[in-house]
């Protein structure tokens, strides 16, 4: 392969930036500053090294927005350097993600979420407020520049904000080994711009305007148990240890359980672990509701080698924080969990794709890691057992349909995140076209109780068709927005009497944004797969976005228009075009009814048919869904 | 003569295809089973020497027992398969399709498209006048050919040529995202600037015309350009020795174009840009 690159040179800080990640260059061929004689005399890299290191792409690309907050073109061009990929080809990937930027922008960007929870908890104040401190978005002022953001993950406390500062990495410059633990907050820093994330929640624009003058002194995130309104009651599964033993701590984990269900999975083998799971019933909870145990087994029946098995933690979804609280709160569960199920399916790798907009998840996670690692939990030979496993954290850097299960495949390997066609689906070609078992968090969590008391007990919980329990983003218009954790079949009122209600209940959205709006006359439908099924809803990802009258349900829906108008990858022509014709249509109707809409309906519902019918992922096939159900359902536009 | 290599033989499977038994080559897709059984659905991204991306979306059939429609261009034939191509489902979003990408770019110099928008009565205008649209300017850097990517159709055929399925250049990239997805160069560079080598493969692969040579464009400008008074002639090309077909278009007494033949087992289309851009001095009559 012979690429051509450009002219353009990189800043010692940038060179530095990615040599800290992919080492050295060894030579004059993948970027080194000359070429010696010895170099002249053979070339190096070509196409097979290129298809090694290509999945480098997307950590060099934040190696370099993080330390200096956008990515020049010498940058980009040494990247590709070193990697062996066409700039033409890197330059597509860095302008997929919006988190990154080719155009020279401050070191501090302040993401405020204008998205359903916070838009229902007064954010559009919070936008203008803060127009008037520090100027409208995208302008730089104060050595920050602010801008809008999709949903955060952080709606229990809405409205919400999150302000990334770039500059150096202040674990890797406090020396830290990492073979041994690291505390959980990083070090002081010393002088210069330190690498450094505040989430910012409840936020007004004065907090905000502090923030951004001095990042490092922002006021501390609660701990992840306040996100948990249940905390500590006793009948909690999938939560109960969060609130009550220390995230960072392995042996607060192992004292309270953990790593009880991993021993049990290697005296039963791998057919039996799987076995457990089938006979649990335990579906998928990321949204599709697919049986797990029959993905793990189409998996390691497969006989193209090597599996691998990927943690969907690109929780983008507008409206979930689940995932997000149990990284937070109870990270060795992910990491015991994720060694069962690579165990089960026969994968010696295991990745997290965990979204870009989580720092204080990623921190949790990969503290976590290495005390796995350290005490041989993970690592070439697990618990003396034999077994091989290692877990890596992939970040996104921004982009909802990375979520999508074959588009993290392409986004680890450094390719633009777009969804794959499937077939060949992901148990049979998935990341690296190898078998691939992809799982959501949560989903992953539930392995743990299913073999810690057996699949008989696990199974008793629930219905028969819905096994075990679930958790619940409940945001909005409640006393007591967070997490729950219910049993299947509990029904929507017995979940907002948890939460509180607002007095003048106007809607509910379930499932999120791709999910669909109930009414107040309708909160006696089960929470189950098959009860919302029969309600024409969803489950989705446990989103339960709670609205009073107060809110202006158009202005809801134009978000949720604009959100897919944003996030569609824009491969296929249903989804990348129909998304902006159905927003256009929602803003001419804004404050029309009845027959002055009526037309403009109809055309959403001919493009949303063509959306739902022919898109190639489900982004673009569910996108139409809650504005639908608010036209037919709640009668919007009547 | 050409020789053409003999493939090992394949296997046959068995679907129904709108009603009738078919039985095709295992590996064939369902568009090959159409036309195979000389039907015609409509397509645009797909490309007979290229994998197809199915971006576009028209070609989508019904197939029993799915929840979405299937790419006719990508979906191969299983065994016992039963499809339906002309479904009202099918038939629906066909059209919208074609009026979603009709409003949005310019299909005028898209082969078939007026045609398959009669038949499937779509109606591009009913989305307003306000409707976005690509909306870009053509990009002339280079004497060779023009970009005119407002009738770009995003069908990734260009990029995939120029990279590993053809030419190996990866001059040119999908950047953006969403309605702002562009092909582009690295940090939007001019042509002459970039990887590009000047093949001209990816306008031999372009199906709408935002790909073209600056005489076609410049004679499209000029309202000189008539296909119909064009003829093609296929030959040998002179500059070197690997002898690759080129066909000559011409259009009064000048050559206009060129392509070359994809069934040709040497080039499958492809050409170099002495093959492809260096037909002047053919045509230098002092």
């Amino acid at each position: 392969m012979d690429l051509r690159y450009t002219d353009a040179t990189p800043t010692e800080t940038e060179r530095e930036a990615v040599d800290a990640l992919l080492g050295p260059p060894s030579s004059g061929w993948d970027g080194g500053a000359e070429r010696t004689g010895e170099d002249l005399r053979w070339a190096r890299g070509g196409a097979s090294a290129a298809k090694d290191r290509r999945d480098q792409l997307l950590p060099a690309l934040h190696a370099v927005n993080d330390r200096v907050g956008w990515i020049s073109e010498g940058a980009l061009d040494y990247i590709c350097r070193r990697l062996t990929v066409a700039p033409a080809e890197a330059y597509g990937v860095a302008t997929f993600y919006s988190l990154f930027s080719v155009r020279p922008r401050p070191a501090k960007v302040l993401h405020v979420c204008t998205d359903l929870a916070c838009a229902a908890r007064g954010s559009q104040a919070v936008c203008a407020d803060l127009t008037e401190r520090l100027g409208s978005p995208g302008t730089p002022a104060e050595g920050a520049v602010w801008q809008e953001s999709p949903c955060l993950g952080l709606c229990e406390r809405a409205p919400a904000a999150l302000l990334l500062q770039a500059g150096e990495d202040p674990v890797l410059q406090a020396g830290e080994d990492p073979a041994h633990t690291a505390p959980l907050s990083p070090p002081a820093p010393a002088a210069g711009t330190v690498r450094c994330s505040a989430a910012l929640a409840p936020a007004t624009a004065p907090a905000l305007v502090t923030a951004v003058r001095a990042p490092l002194e922002a006021a501390e995130e609660p701990p992840a148990a306040a996100a948990v309104p249940q905390a500590g009651d006793p009948a909690l599964v999938l939560l109960r240890r969060i609130g009550t033993v220390d995230p960072s701590s392995l042996d607060d984990y192992r004292s309270t359980g953990g790593y009880t269900a991993l021993r049990r999975a290697f005296t039963l083998g791998p057919a039996g672990v799987i076995r457990e799971v089938v006979d649990a019933g335990l579906v998928g909870r990321g949204g599709a509701a697919f049986p797990t145990g029959r993905k793990w087994q189409a998996t390691a029946q497969q006989a193209d080698g090597p599996h691998y098995l990927v943690c969907n933690a690109d929780e983008s979804e507008p409206g979930t924080f689940k995932d997000r609280v149990l990284m937070e709160g109870d990270p060795y569960a992910l990491i015991e969990a994720m060694t069962i199920a690579g165990y089960a399916v026969g994968a010696g790798q295991g990745y997290i794709y965990l979204r870009g907009e989580y720092p204080r998840a990623y921190e949790r996670l990969a503290h976590a890691l290495r005390g796995a690692r350290t005490r041989g939990l993970l690592g070439p030979d697990v618990l003396g057992q034999g077994y091989a496993f290692d877990i890596e954290i992939r970040r996104g850097a921004g982009a909802y349909i990375c979520g999508e299960e074959t588009a993290i495949f392409n986004s680890i390997e450094g390719q633009r995140g777009e969804p794959r066609s499937k077939p060949p689906f992901p148990v049979e070609k998935g990341l690296f076209g190898k078998p691939t078992a992809v799982n959501n968090v949560e989903t992953l969590v539930n392995v743990l109780p299913i073999l810690e008391r057996g699949a008989v007990a696990y199974a008793a919980t629930g219905t028969e068709t819905s096994t075990g329990t679930k958790l619940f983003c409940v945001s909005g218009q409640v006393d007591r927005p967070g997490v729950y954790e219910l049993p299947f079949g509990a029904t929507l009122r017995e979940l907002l009497d948890l939460a509180g209600p607002p007095e003048r209940l106007r809607a509910v959205l379930l499932g999120g944004a791709a999910g669909g709006f109930v009414r107040p006359d309708e909160l006696d439908v089960p929470l189950t797969f098959e009860g919302t099924r029969a309600a024409g809803t969803t489950l989705g990802s446990g989103v339960v976005l709670v609205l009073d009258d107060s809110v202006e349900l158009p202005r809801i829906l134009l978000r949720i228009a604009e959100f897919f108008r944003d996030e569609s990858c824009g491969q296929c022509v249903p989804c990348r075009v129909g998304t902006v014709r159905q927003e256009e249509a929602l803003h001419r109707i804004a404050d029309r009814t009845g027959a002055a809409a009526a037309q403009d309906i109809a055309l959403m519902r001919e493009v949303g048919q063509a959306m739902r019918d022919a898109s190639i992922c489900g982004l673009g096939q569910t996108a139409w869904n809650a504005v639908e159900s608010a036209i037919d359902r709640l009668g919007v536009y009547k | 003569m050409t020789a053409v290599p003999l493939q090992p033989p394949r296997r046959l499977v068995t679907f129904t295809l709108d009603g009738e038994e078919t039985r095709v080559p295992e590996g064939s897709t369902i568009l090959d089973a159409c036309r195979s059984a000389g039907q015609d659905i409509p397509t645009l991204c797909q490309g007979d020497t290229l994998t197809p991306k199915n971006a576009c979306r028209v070609c989508v059939v019904e197939v029993e027992g799915a929840r979405t429609l299937a790419p006719a261009c990508s979906r191969r034939a299983e065994p016992g398969m039963t499809v339906r191509t002309d479904t009202e489902r099918a038939r629906h979003s066909r059209k919208v399709v074609l009026e979603l990408l009709a409003s949005s770019t310019d299909l005028s110099t898209t082969p078939r498209a007026e045609e398959w928008i009669k038949e499937y009565e779509a109606e591009p205008g009913r989305f307003g006048a306000d409707a976005a649209r690509m909306n870009e300017q053509p990009k002339i850097d280079n004497d060779l050919y023009v970009r005119d990517y407002d009738k770009c159709i995003l069908c990734y055929k260009c990029v995939d040529a120029c990279g590993e399925q053809w030419q190996n250049t990866f001059a040119i990239a999908v950047s953006g995202r969403g309605f702002d997805a562009r092909i582009s160069t690295e940090h939007d560079a001019a042509l002459p600037d970039s990887a590009c080598v000047f093949c001209g493969n990816c306008i031999e692969v372009c199906p709408t015309g935002a790909l073209s040579f600056s005489t076609e464009f410049g004679m499209r400008a000029a309202g000189t350009w008539d296909e119909t008074a064009q003829t093609q002639t296929t030959t040998v090309c002179a500059y070197c020795g690997v002898g690759c077909n080129v066909t000559l278009h011409v259009q009064e007494n000048e050559i206009v174009k060129v392509t070359s033949p994809h069934d040709n087992p040497v080039t499958h289309g492809n050409l170099c840009i002495k093959g492809r851009f260096g037909f002047q001095h053919v045509q230098n009559r002092d």
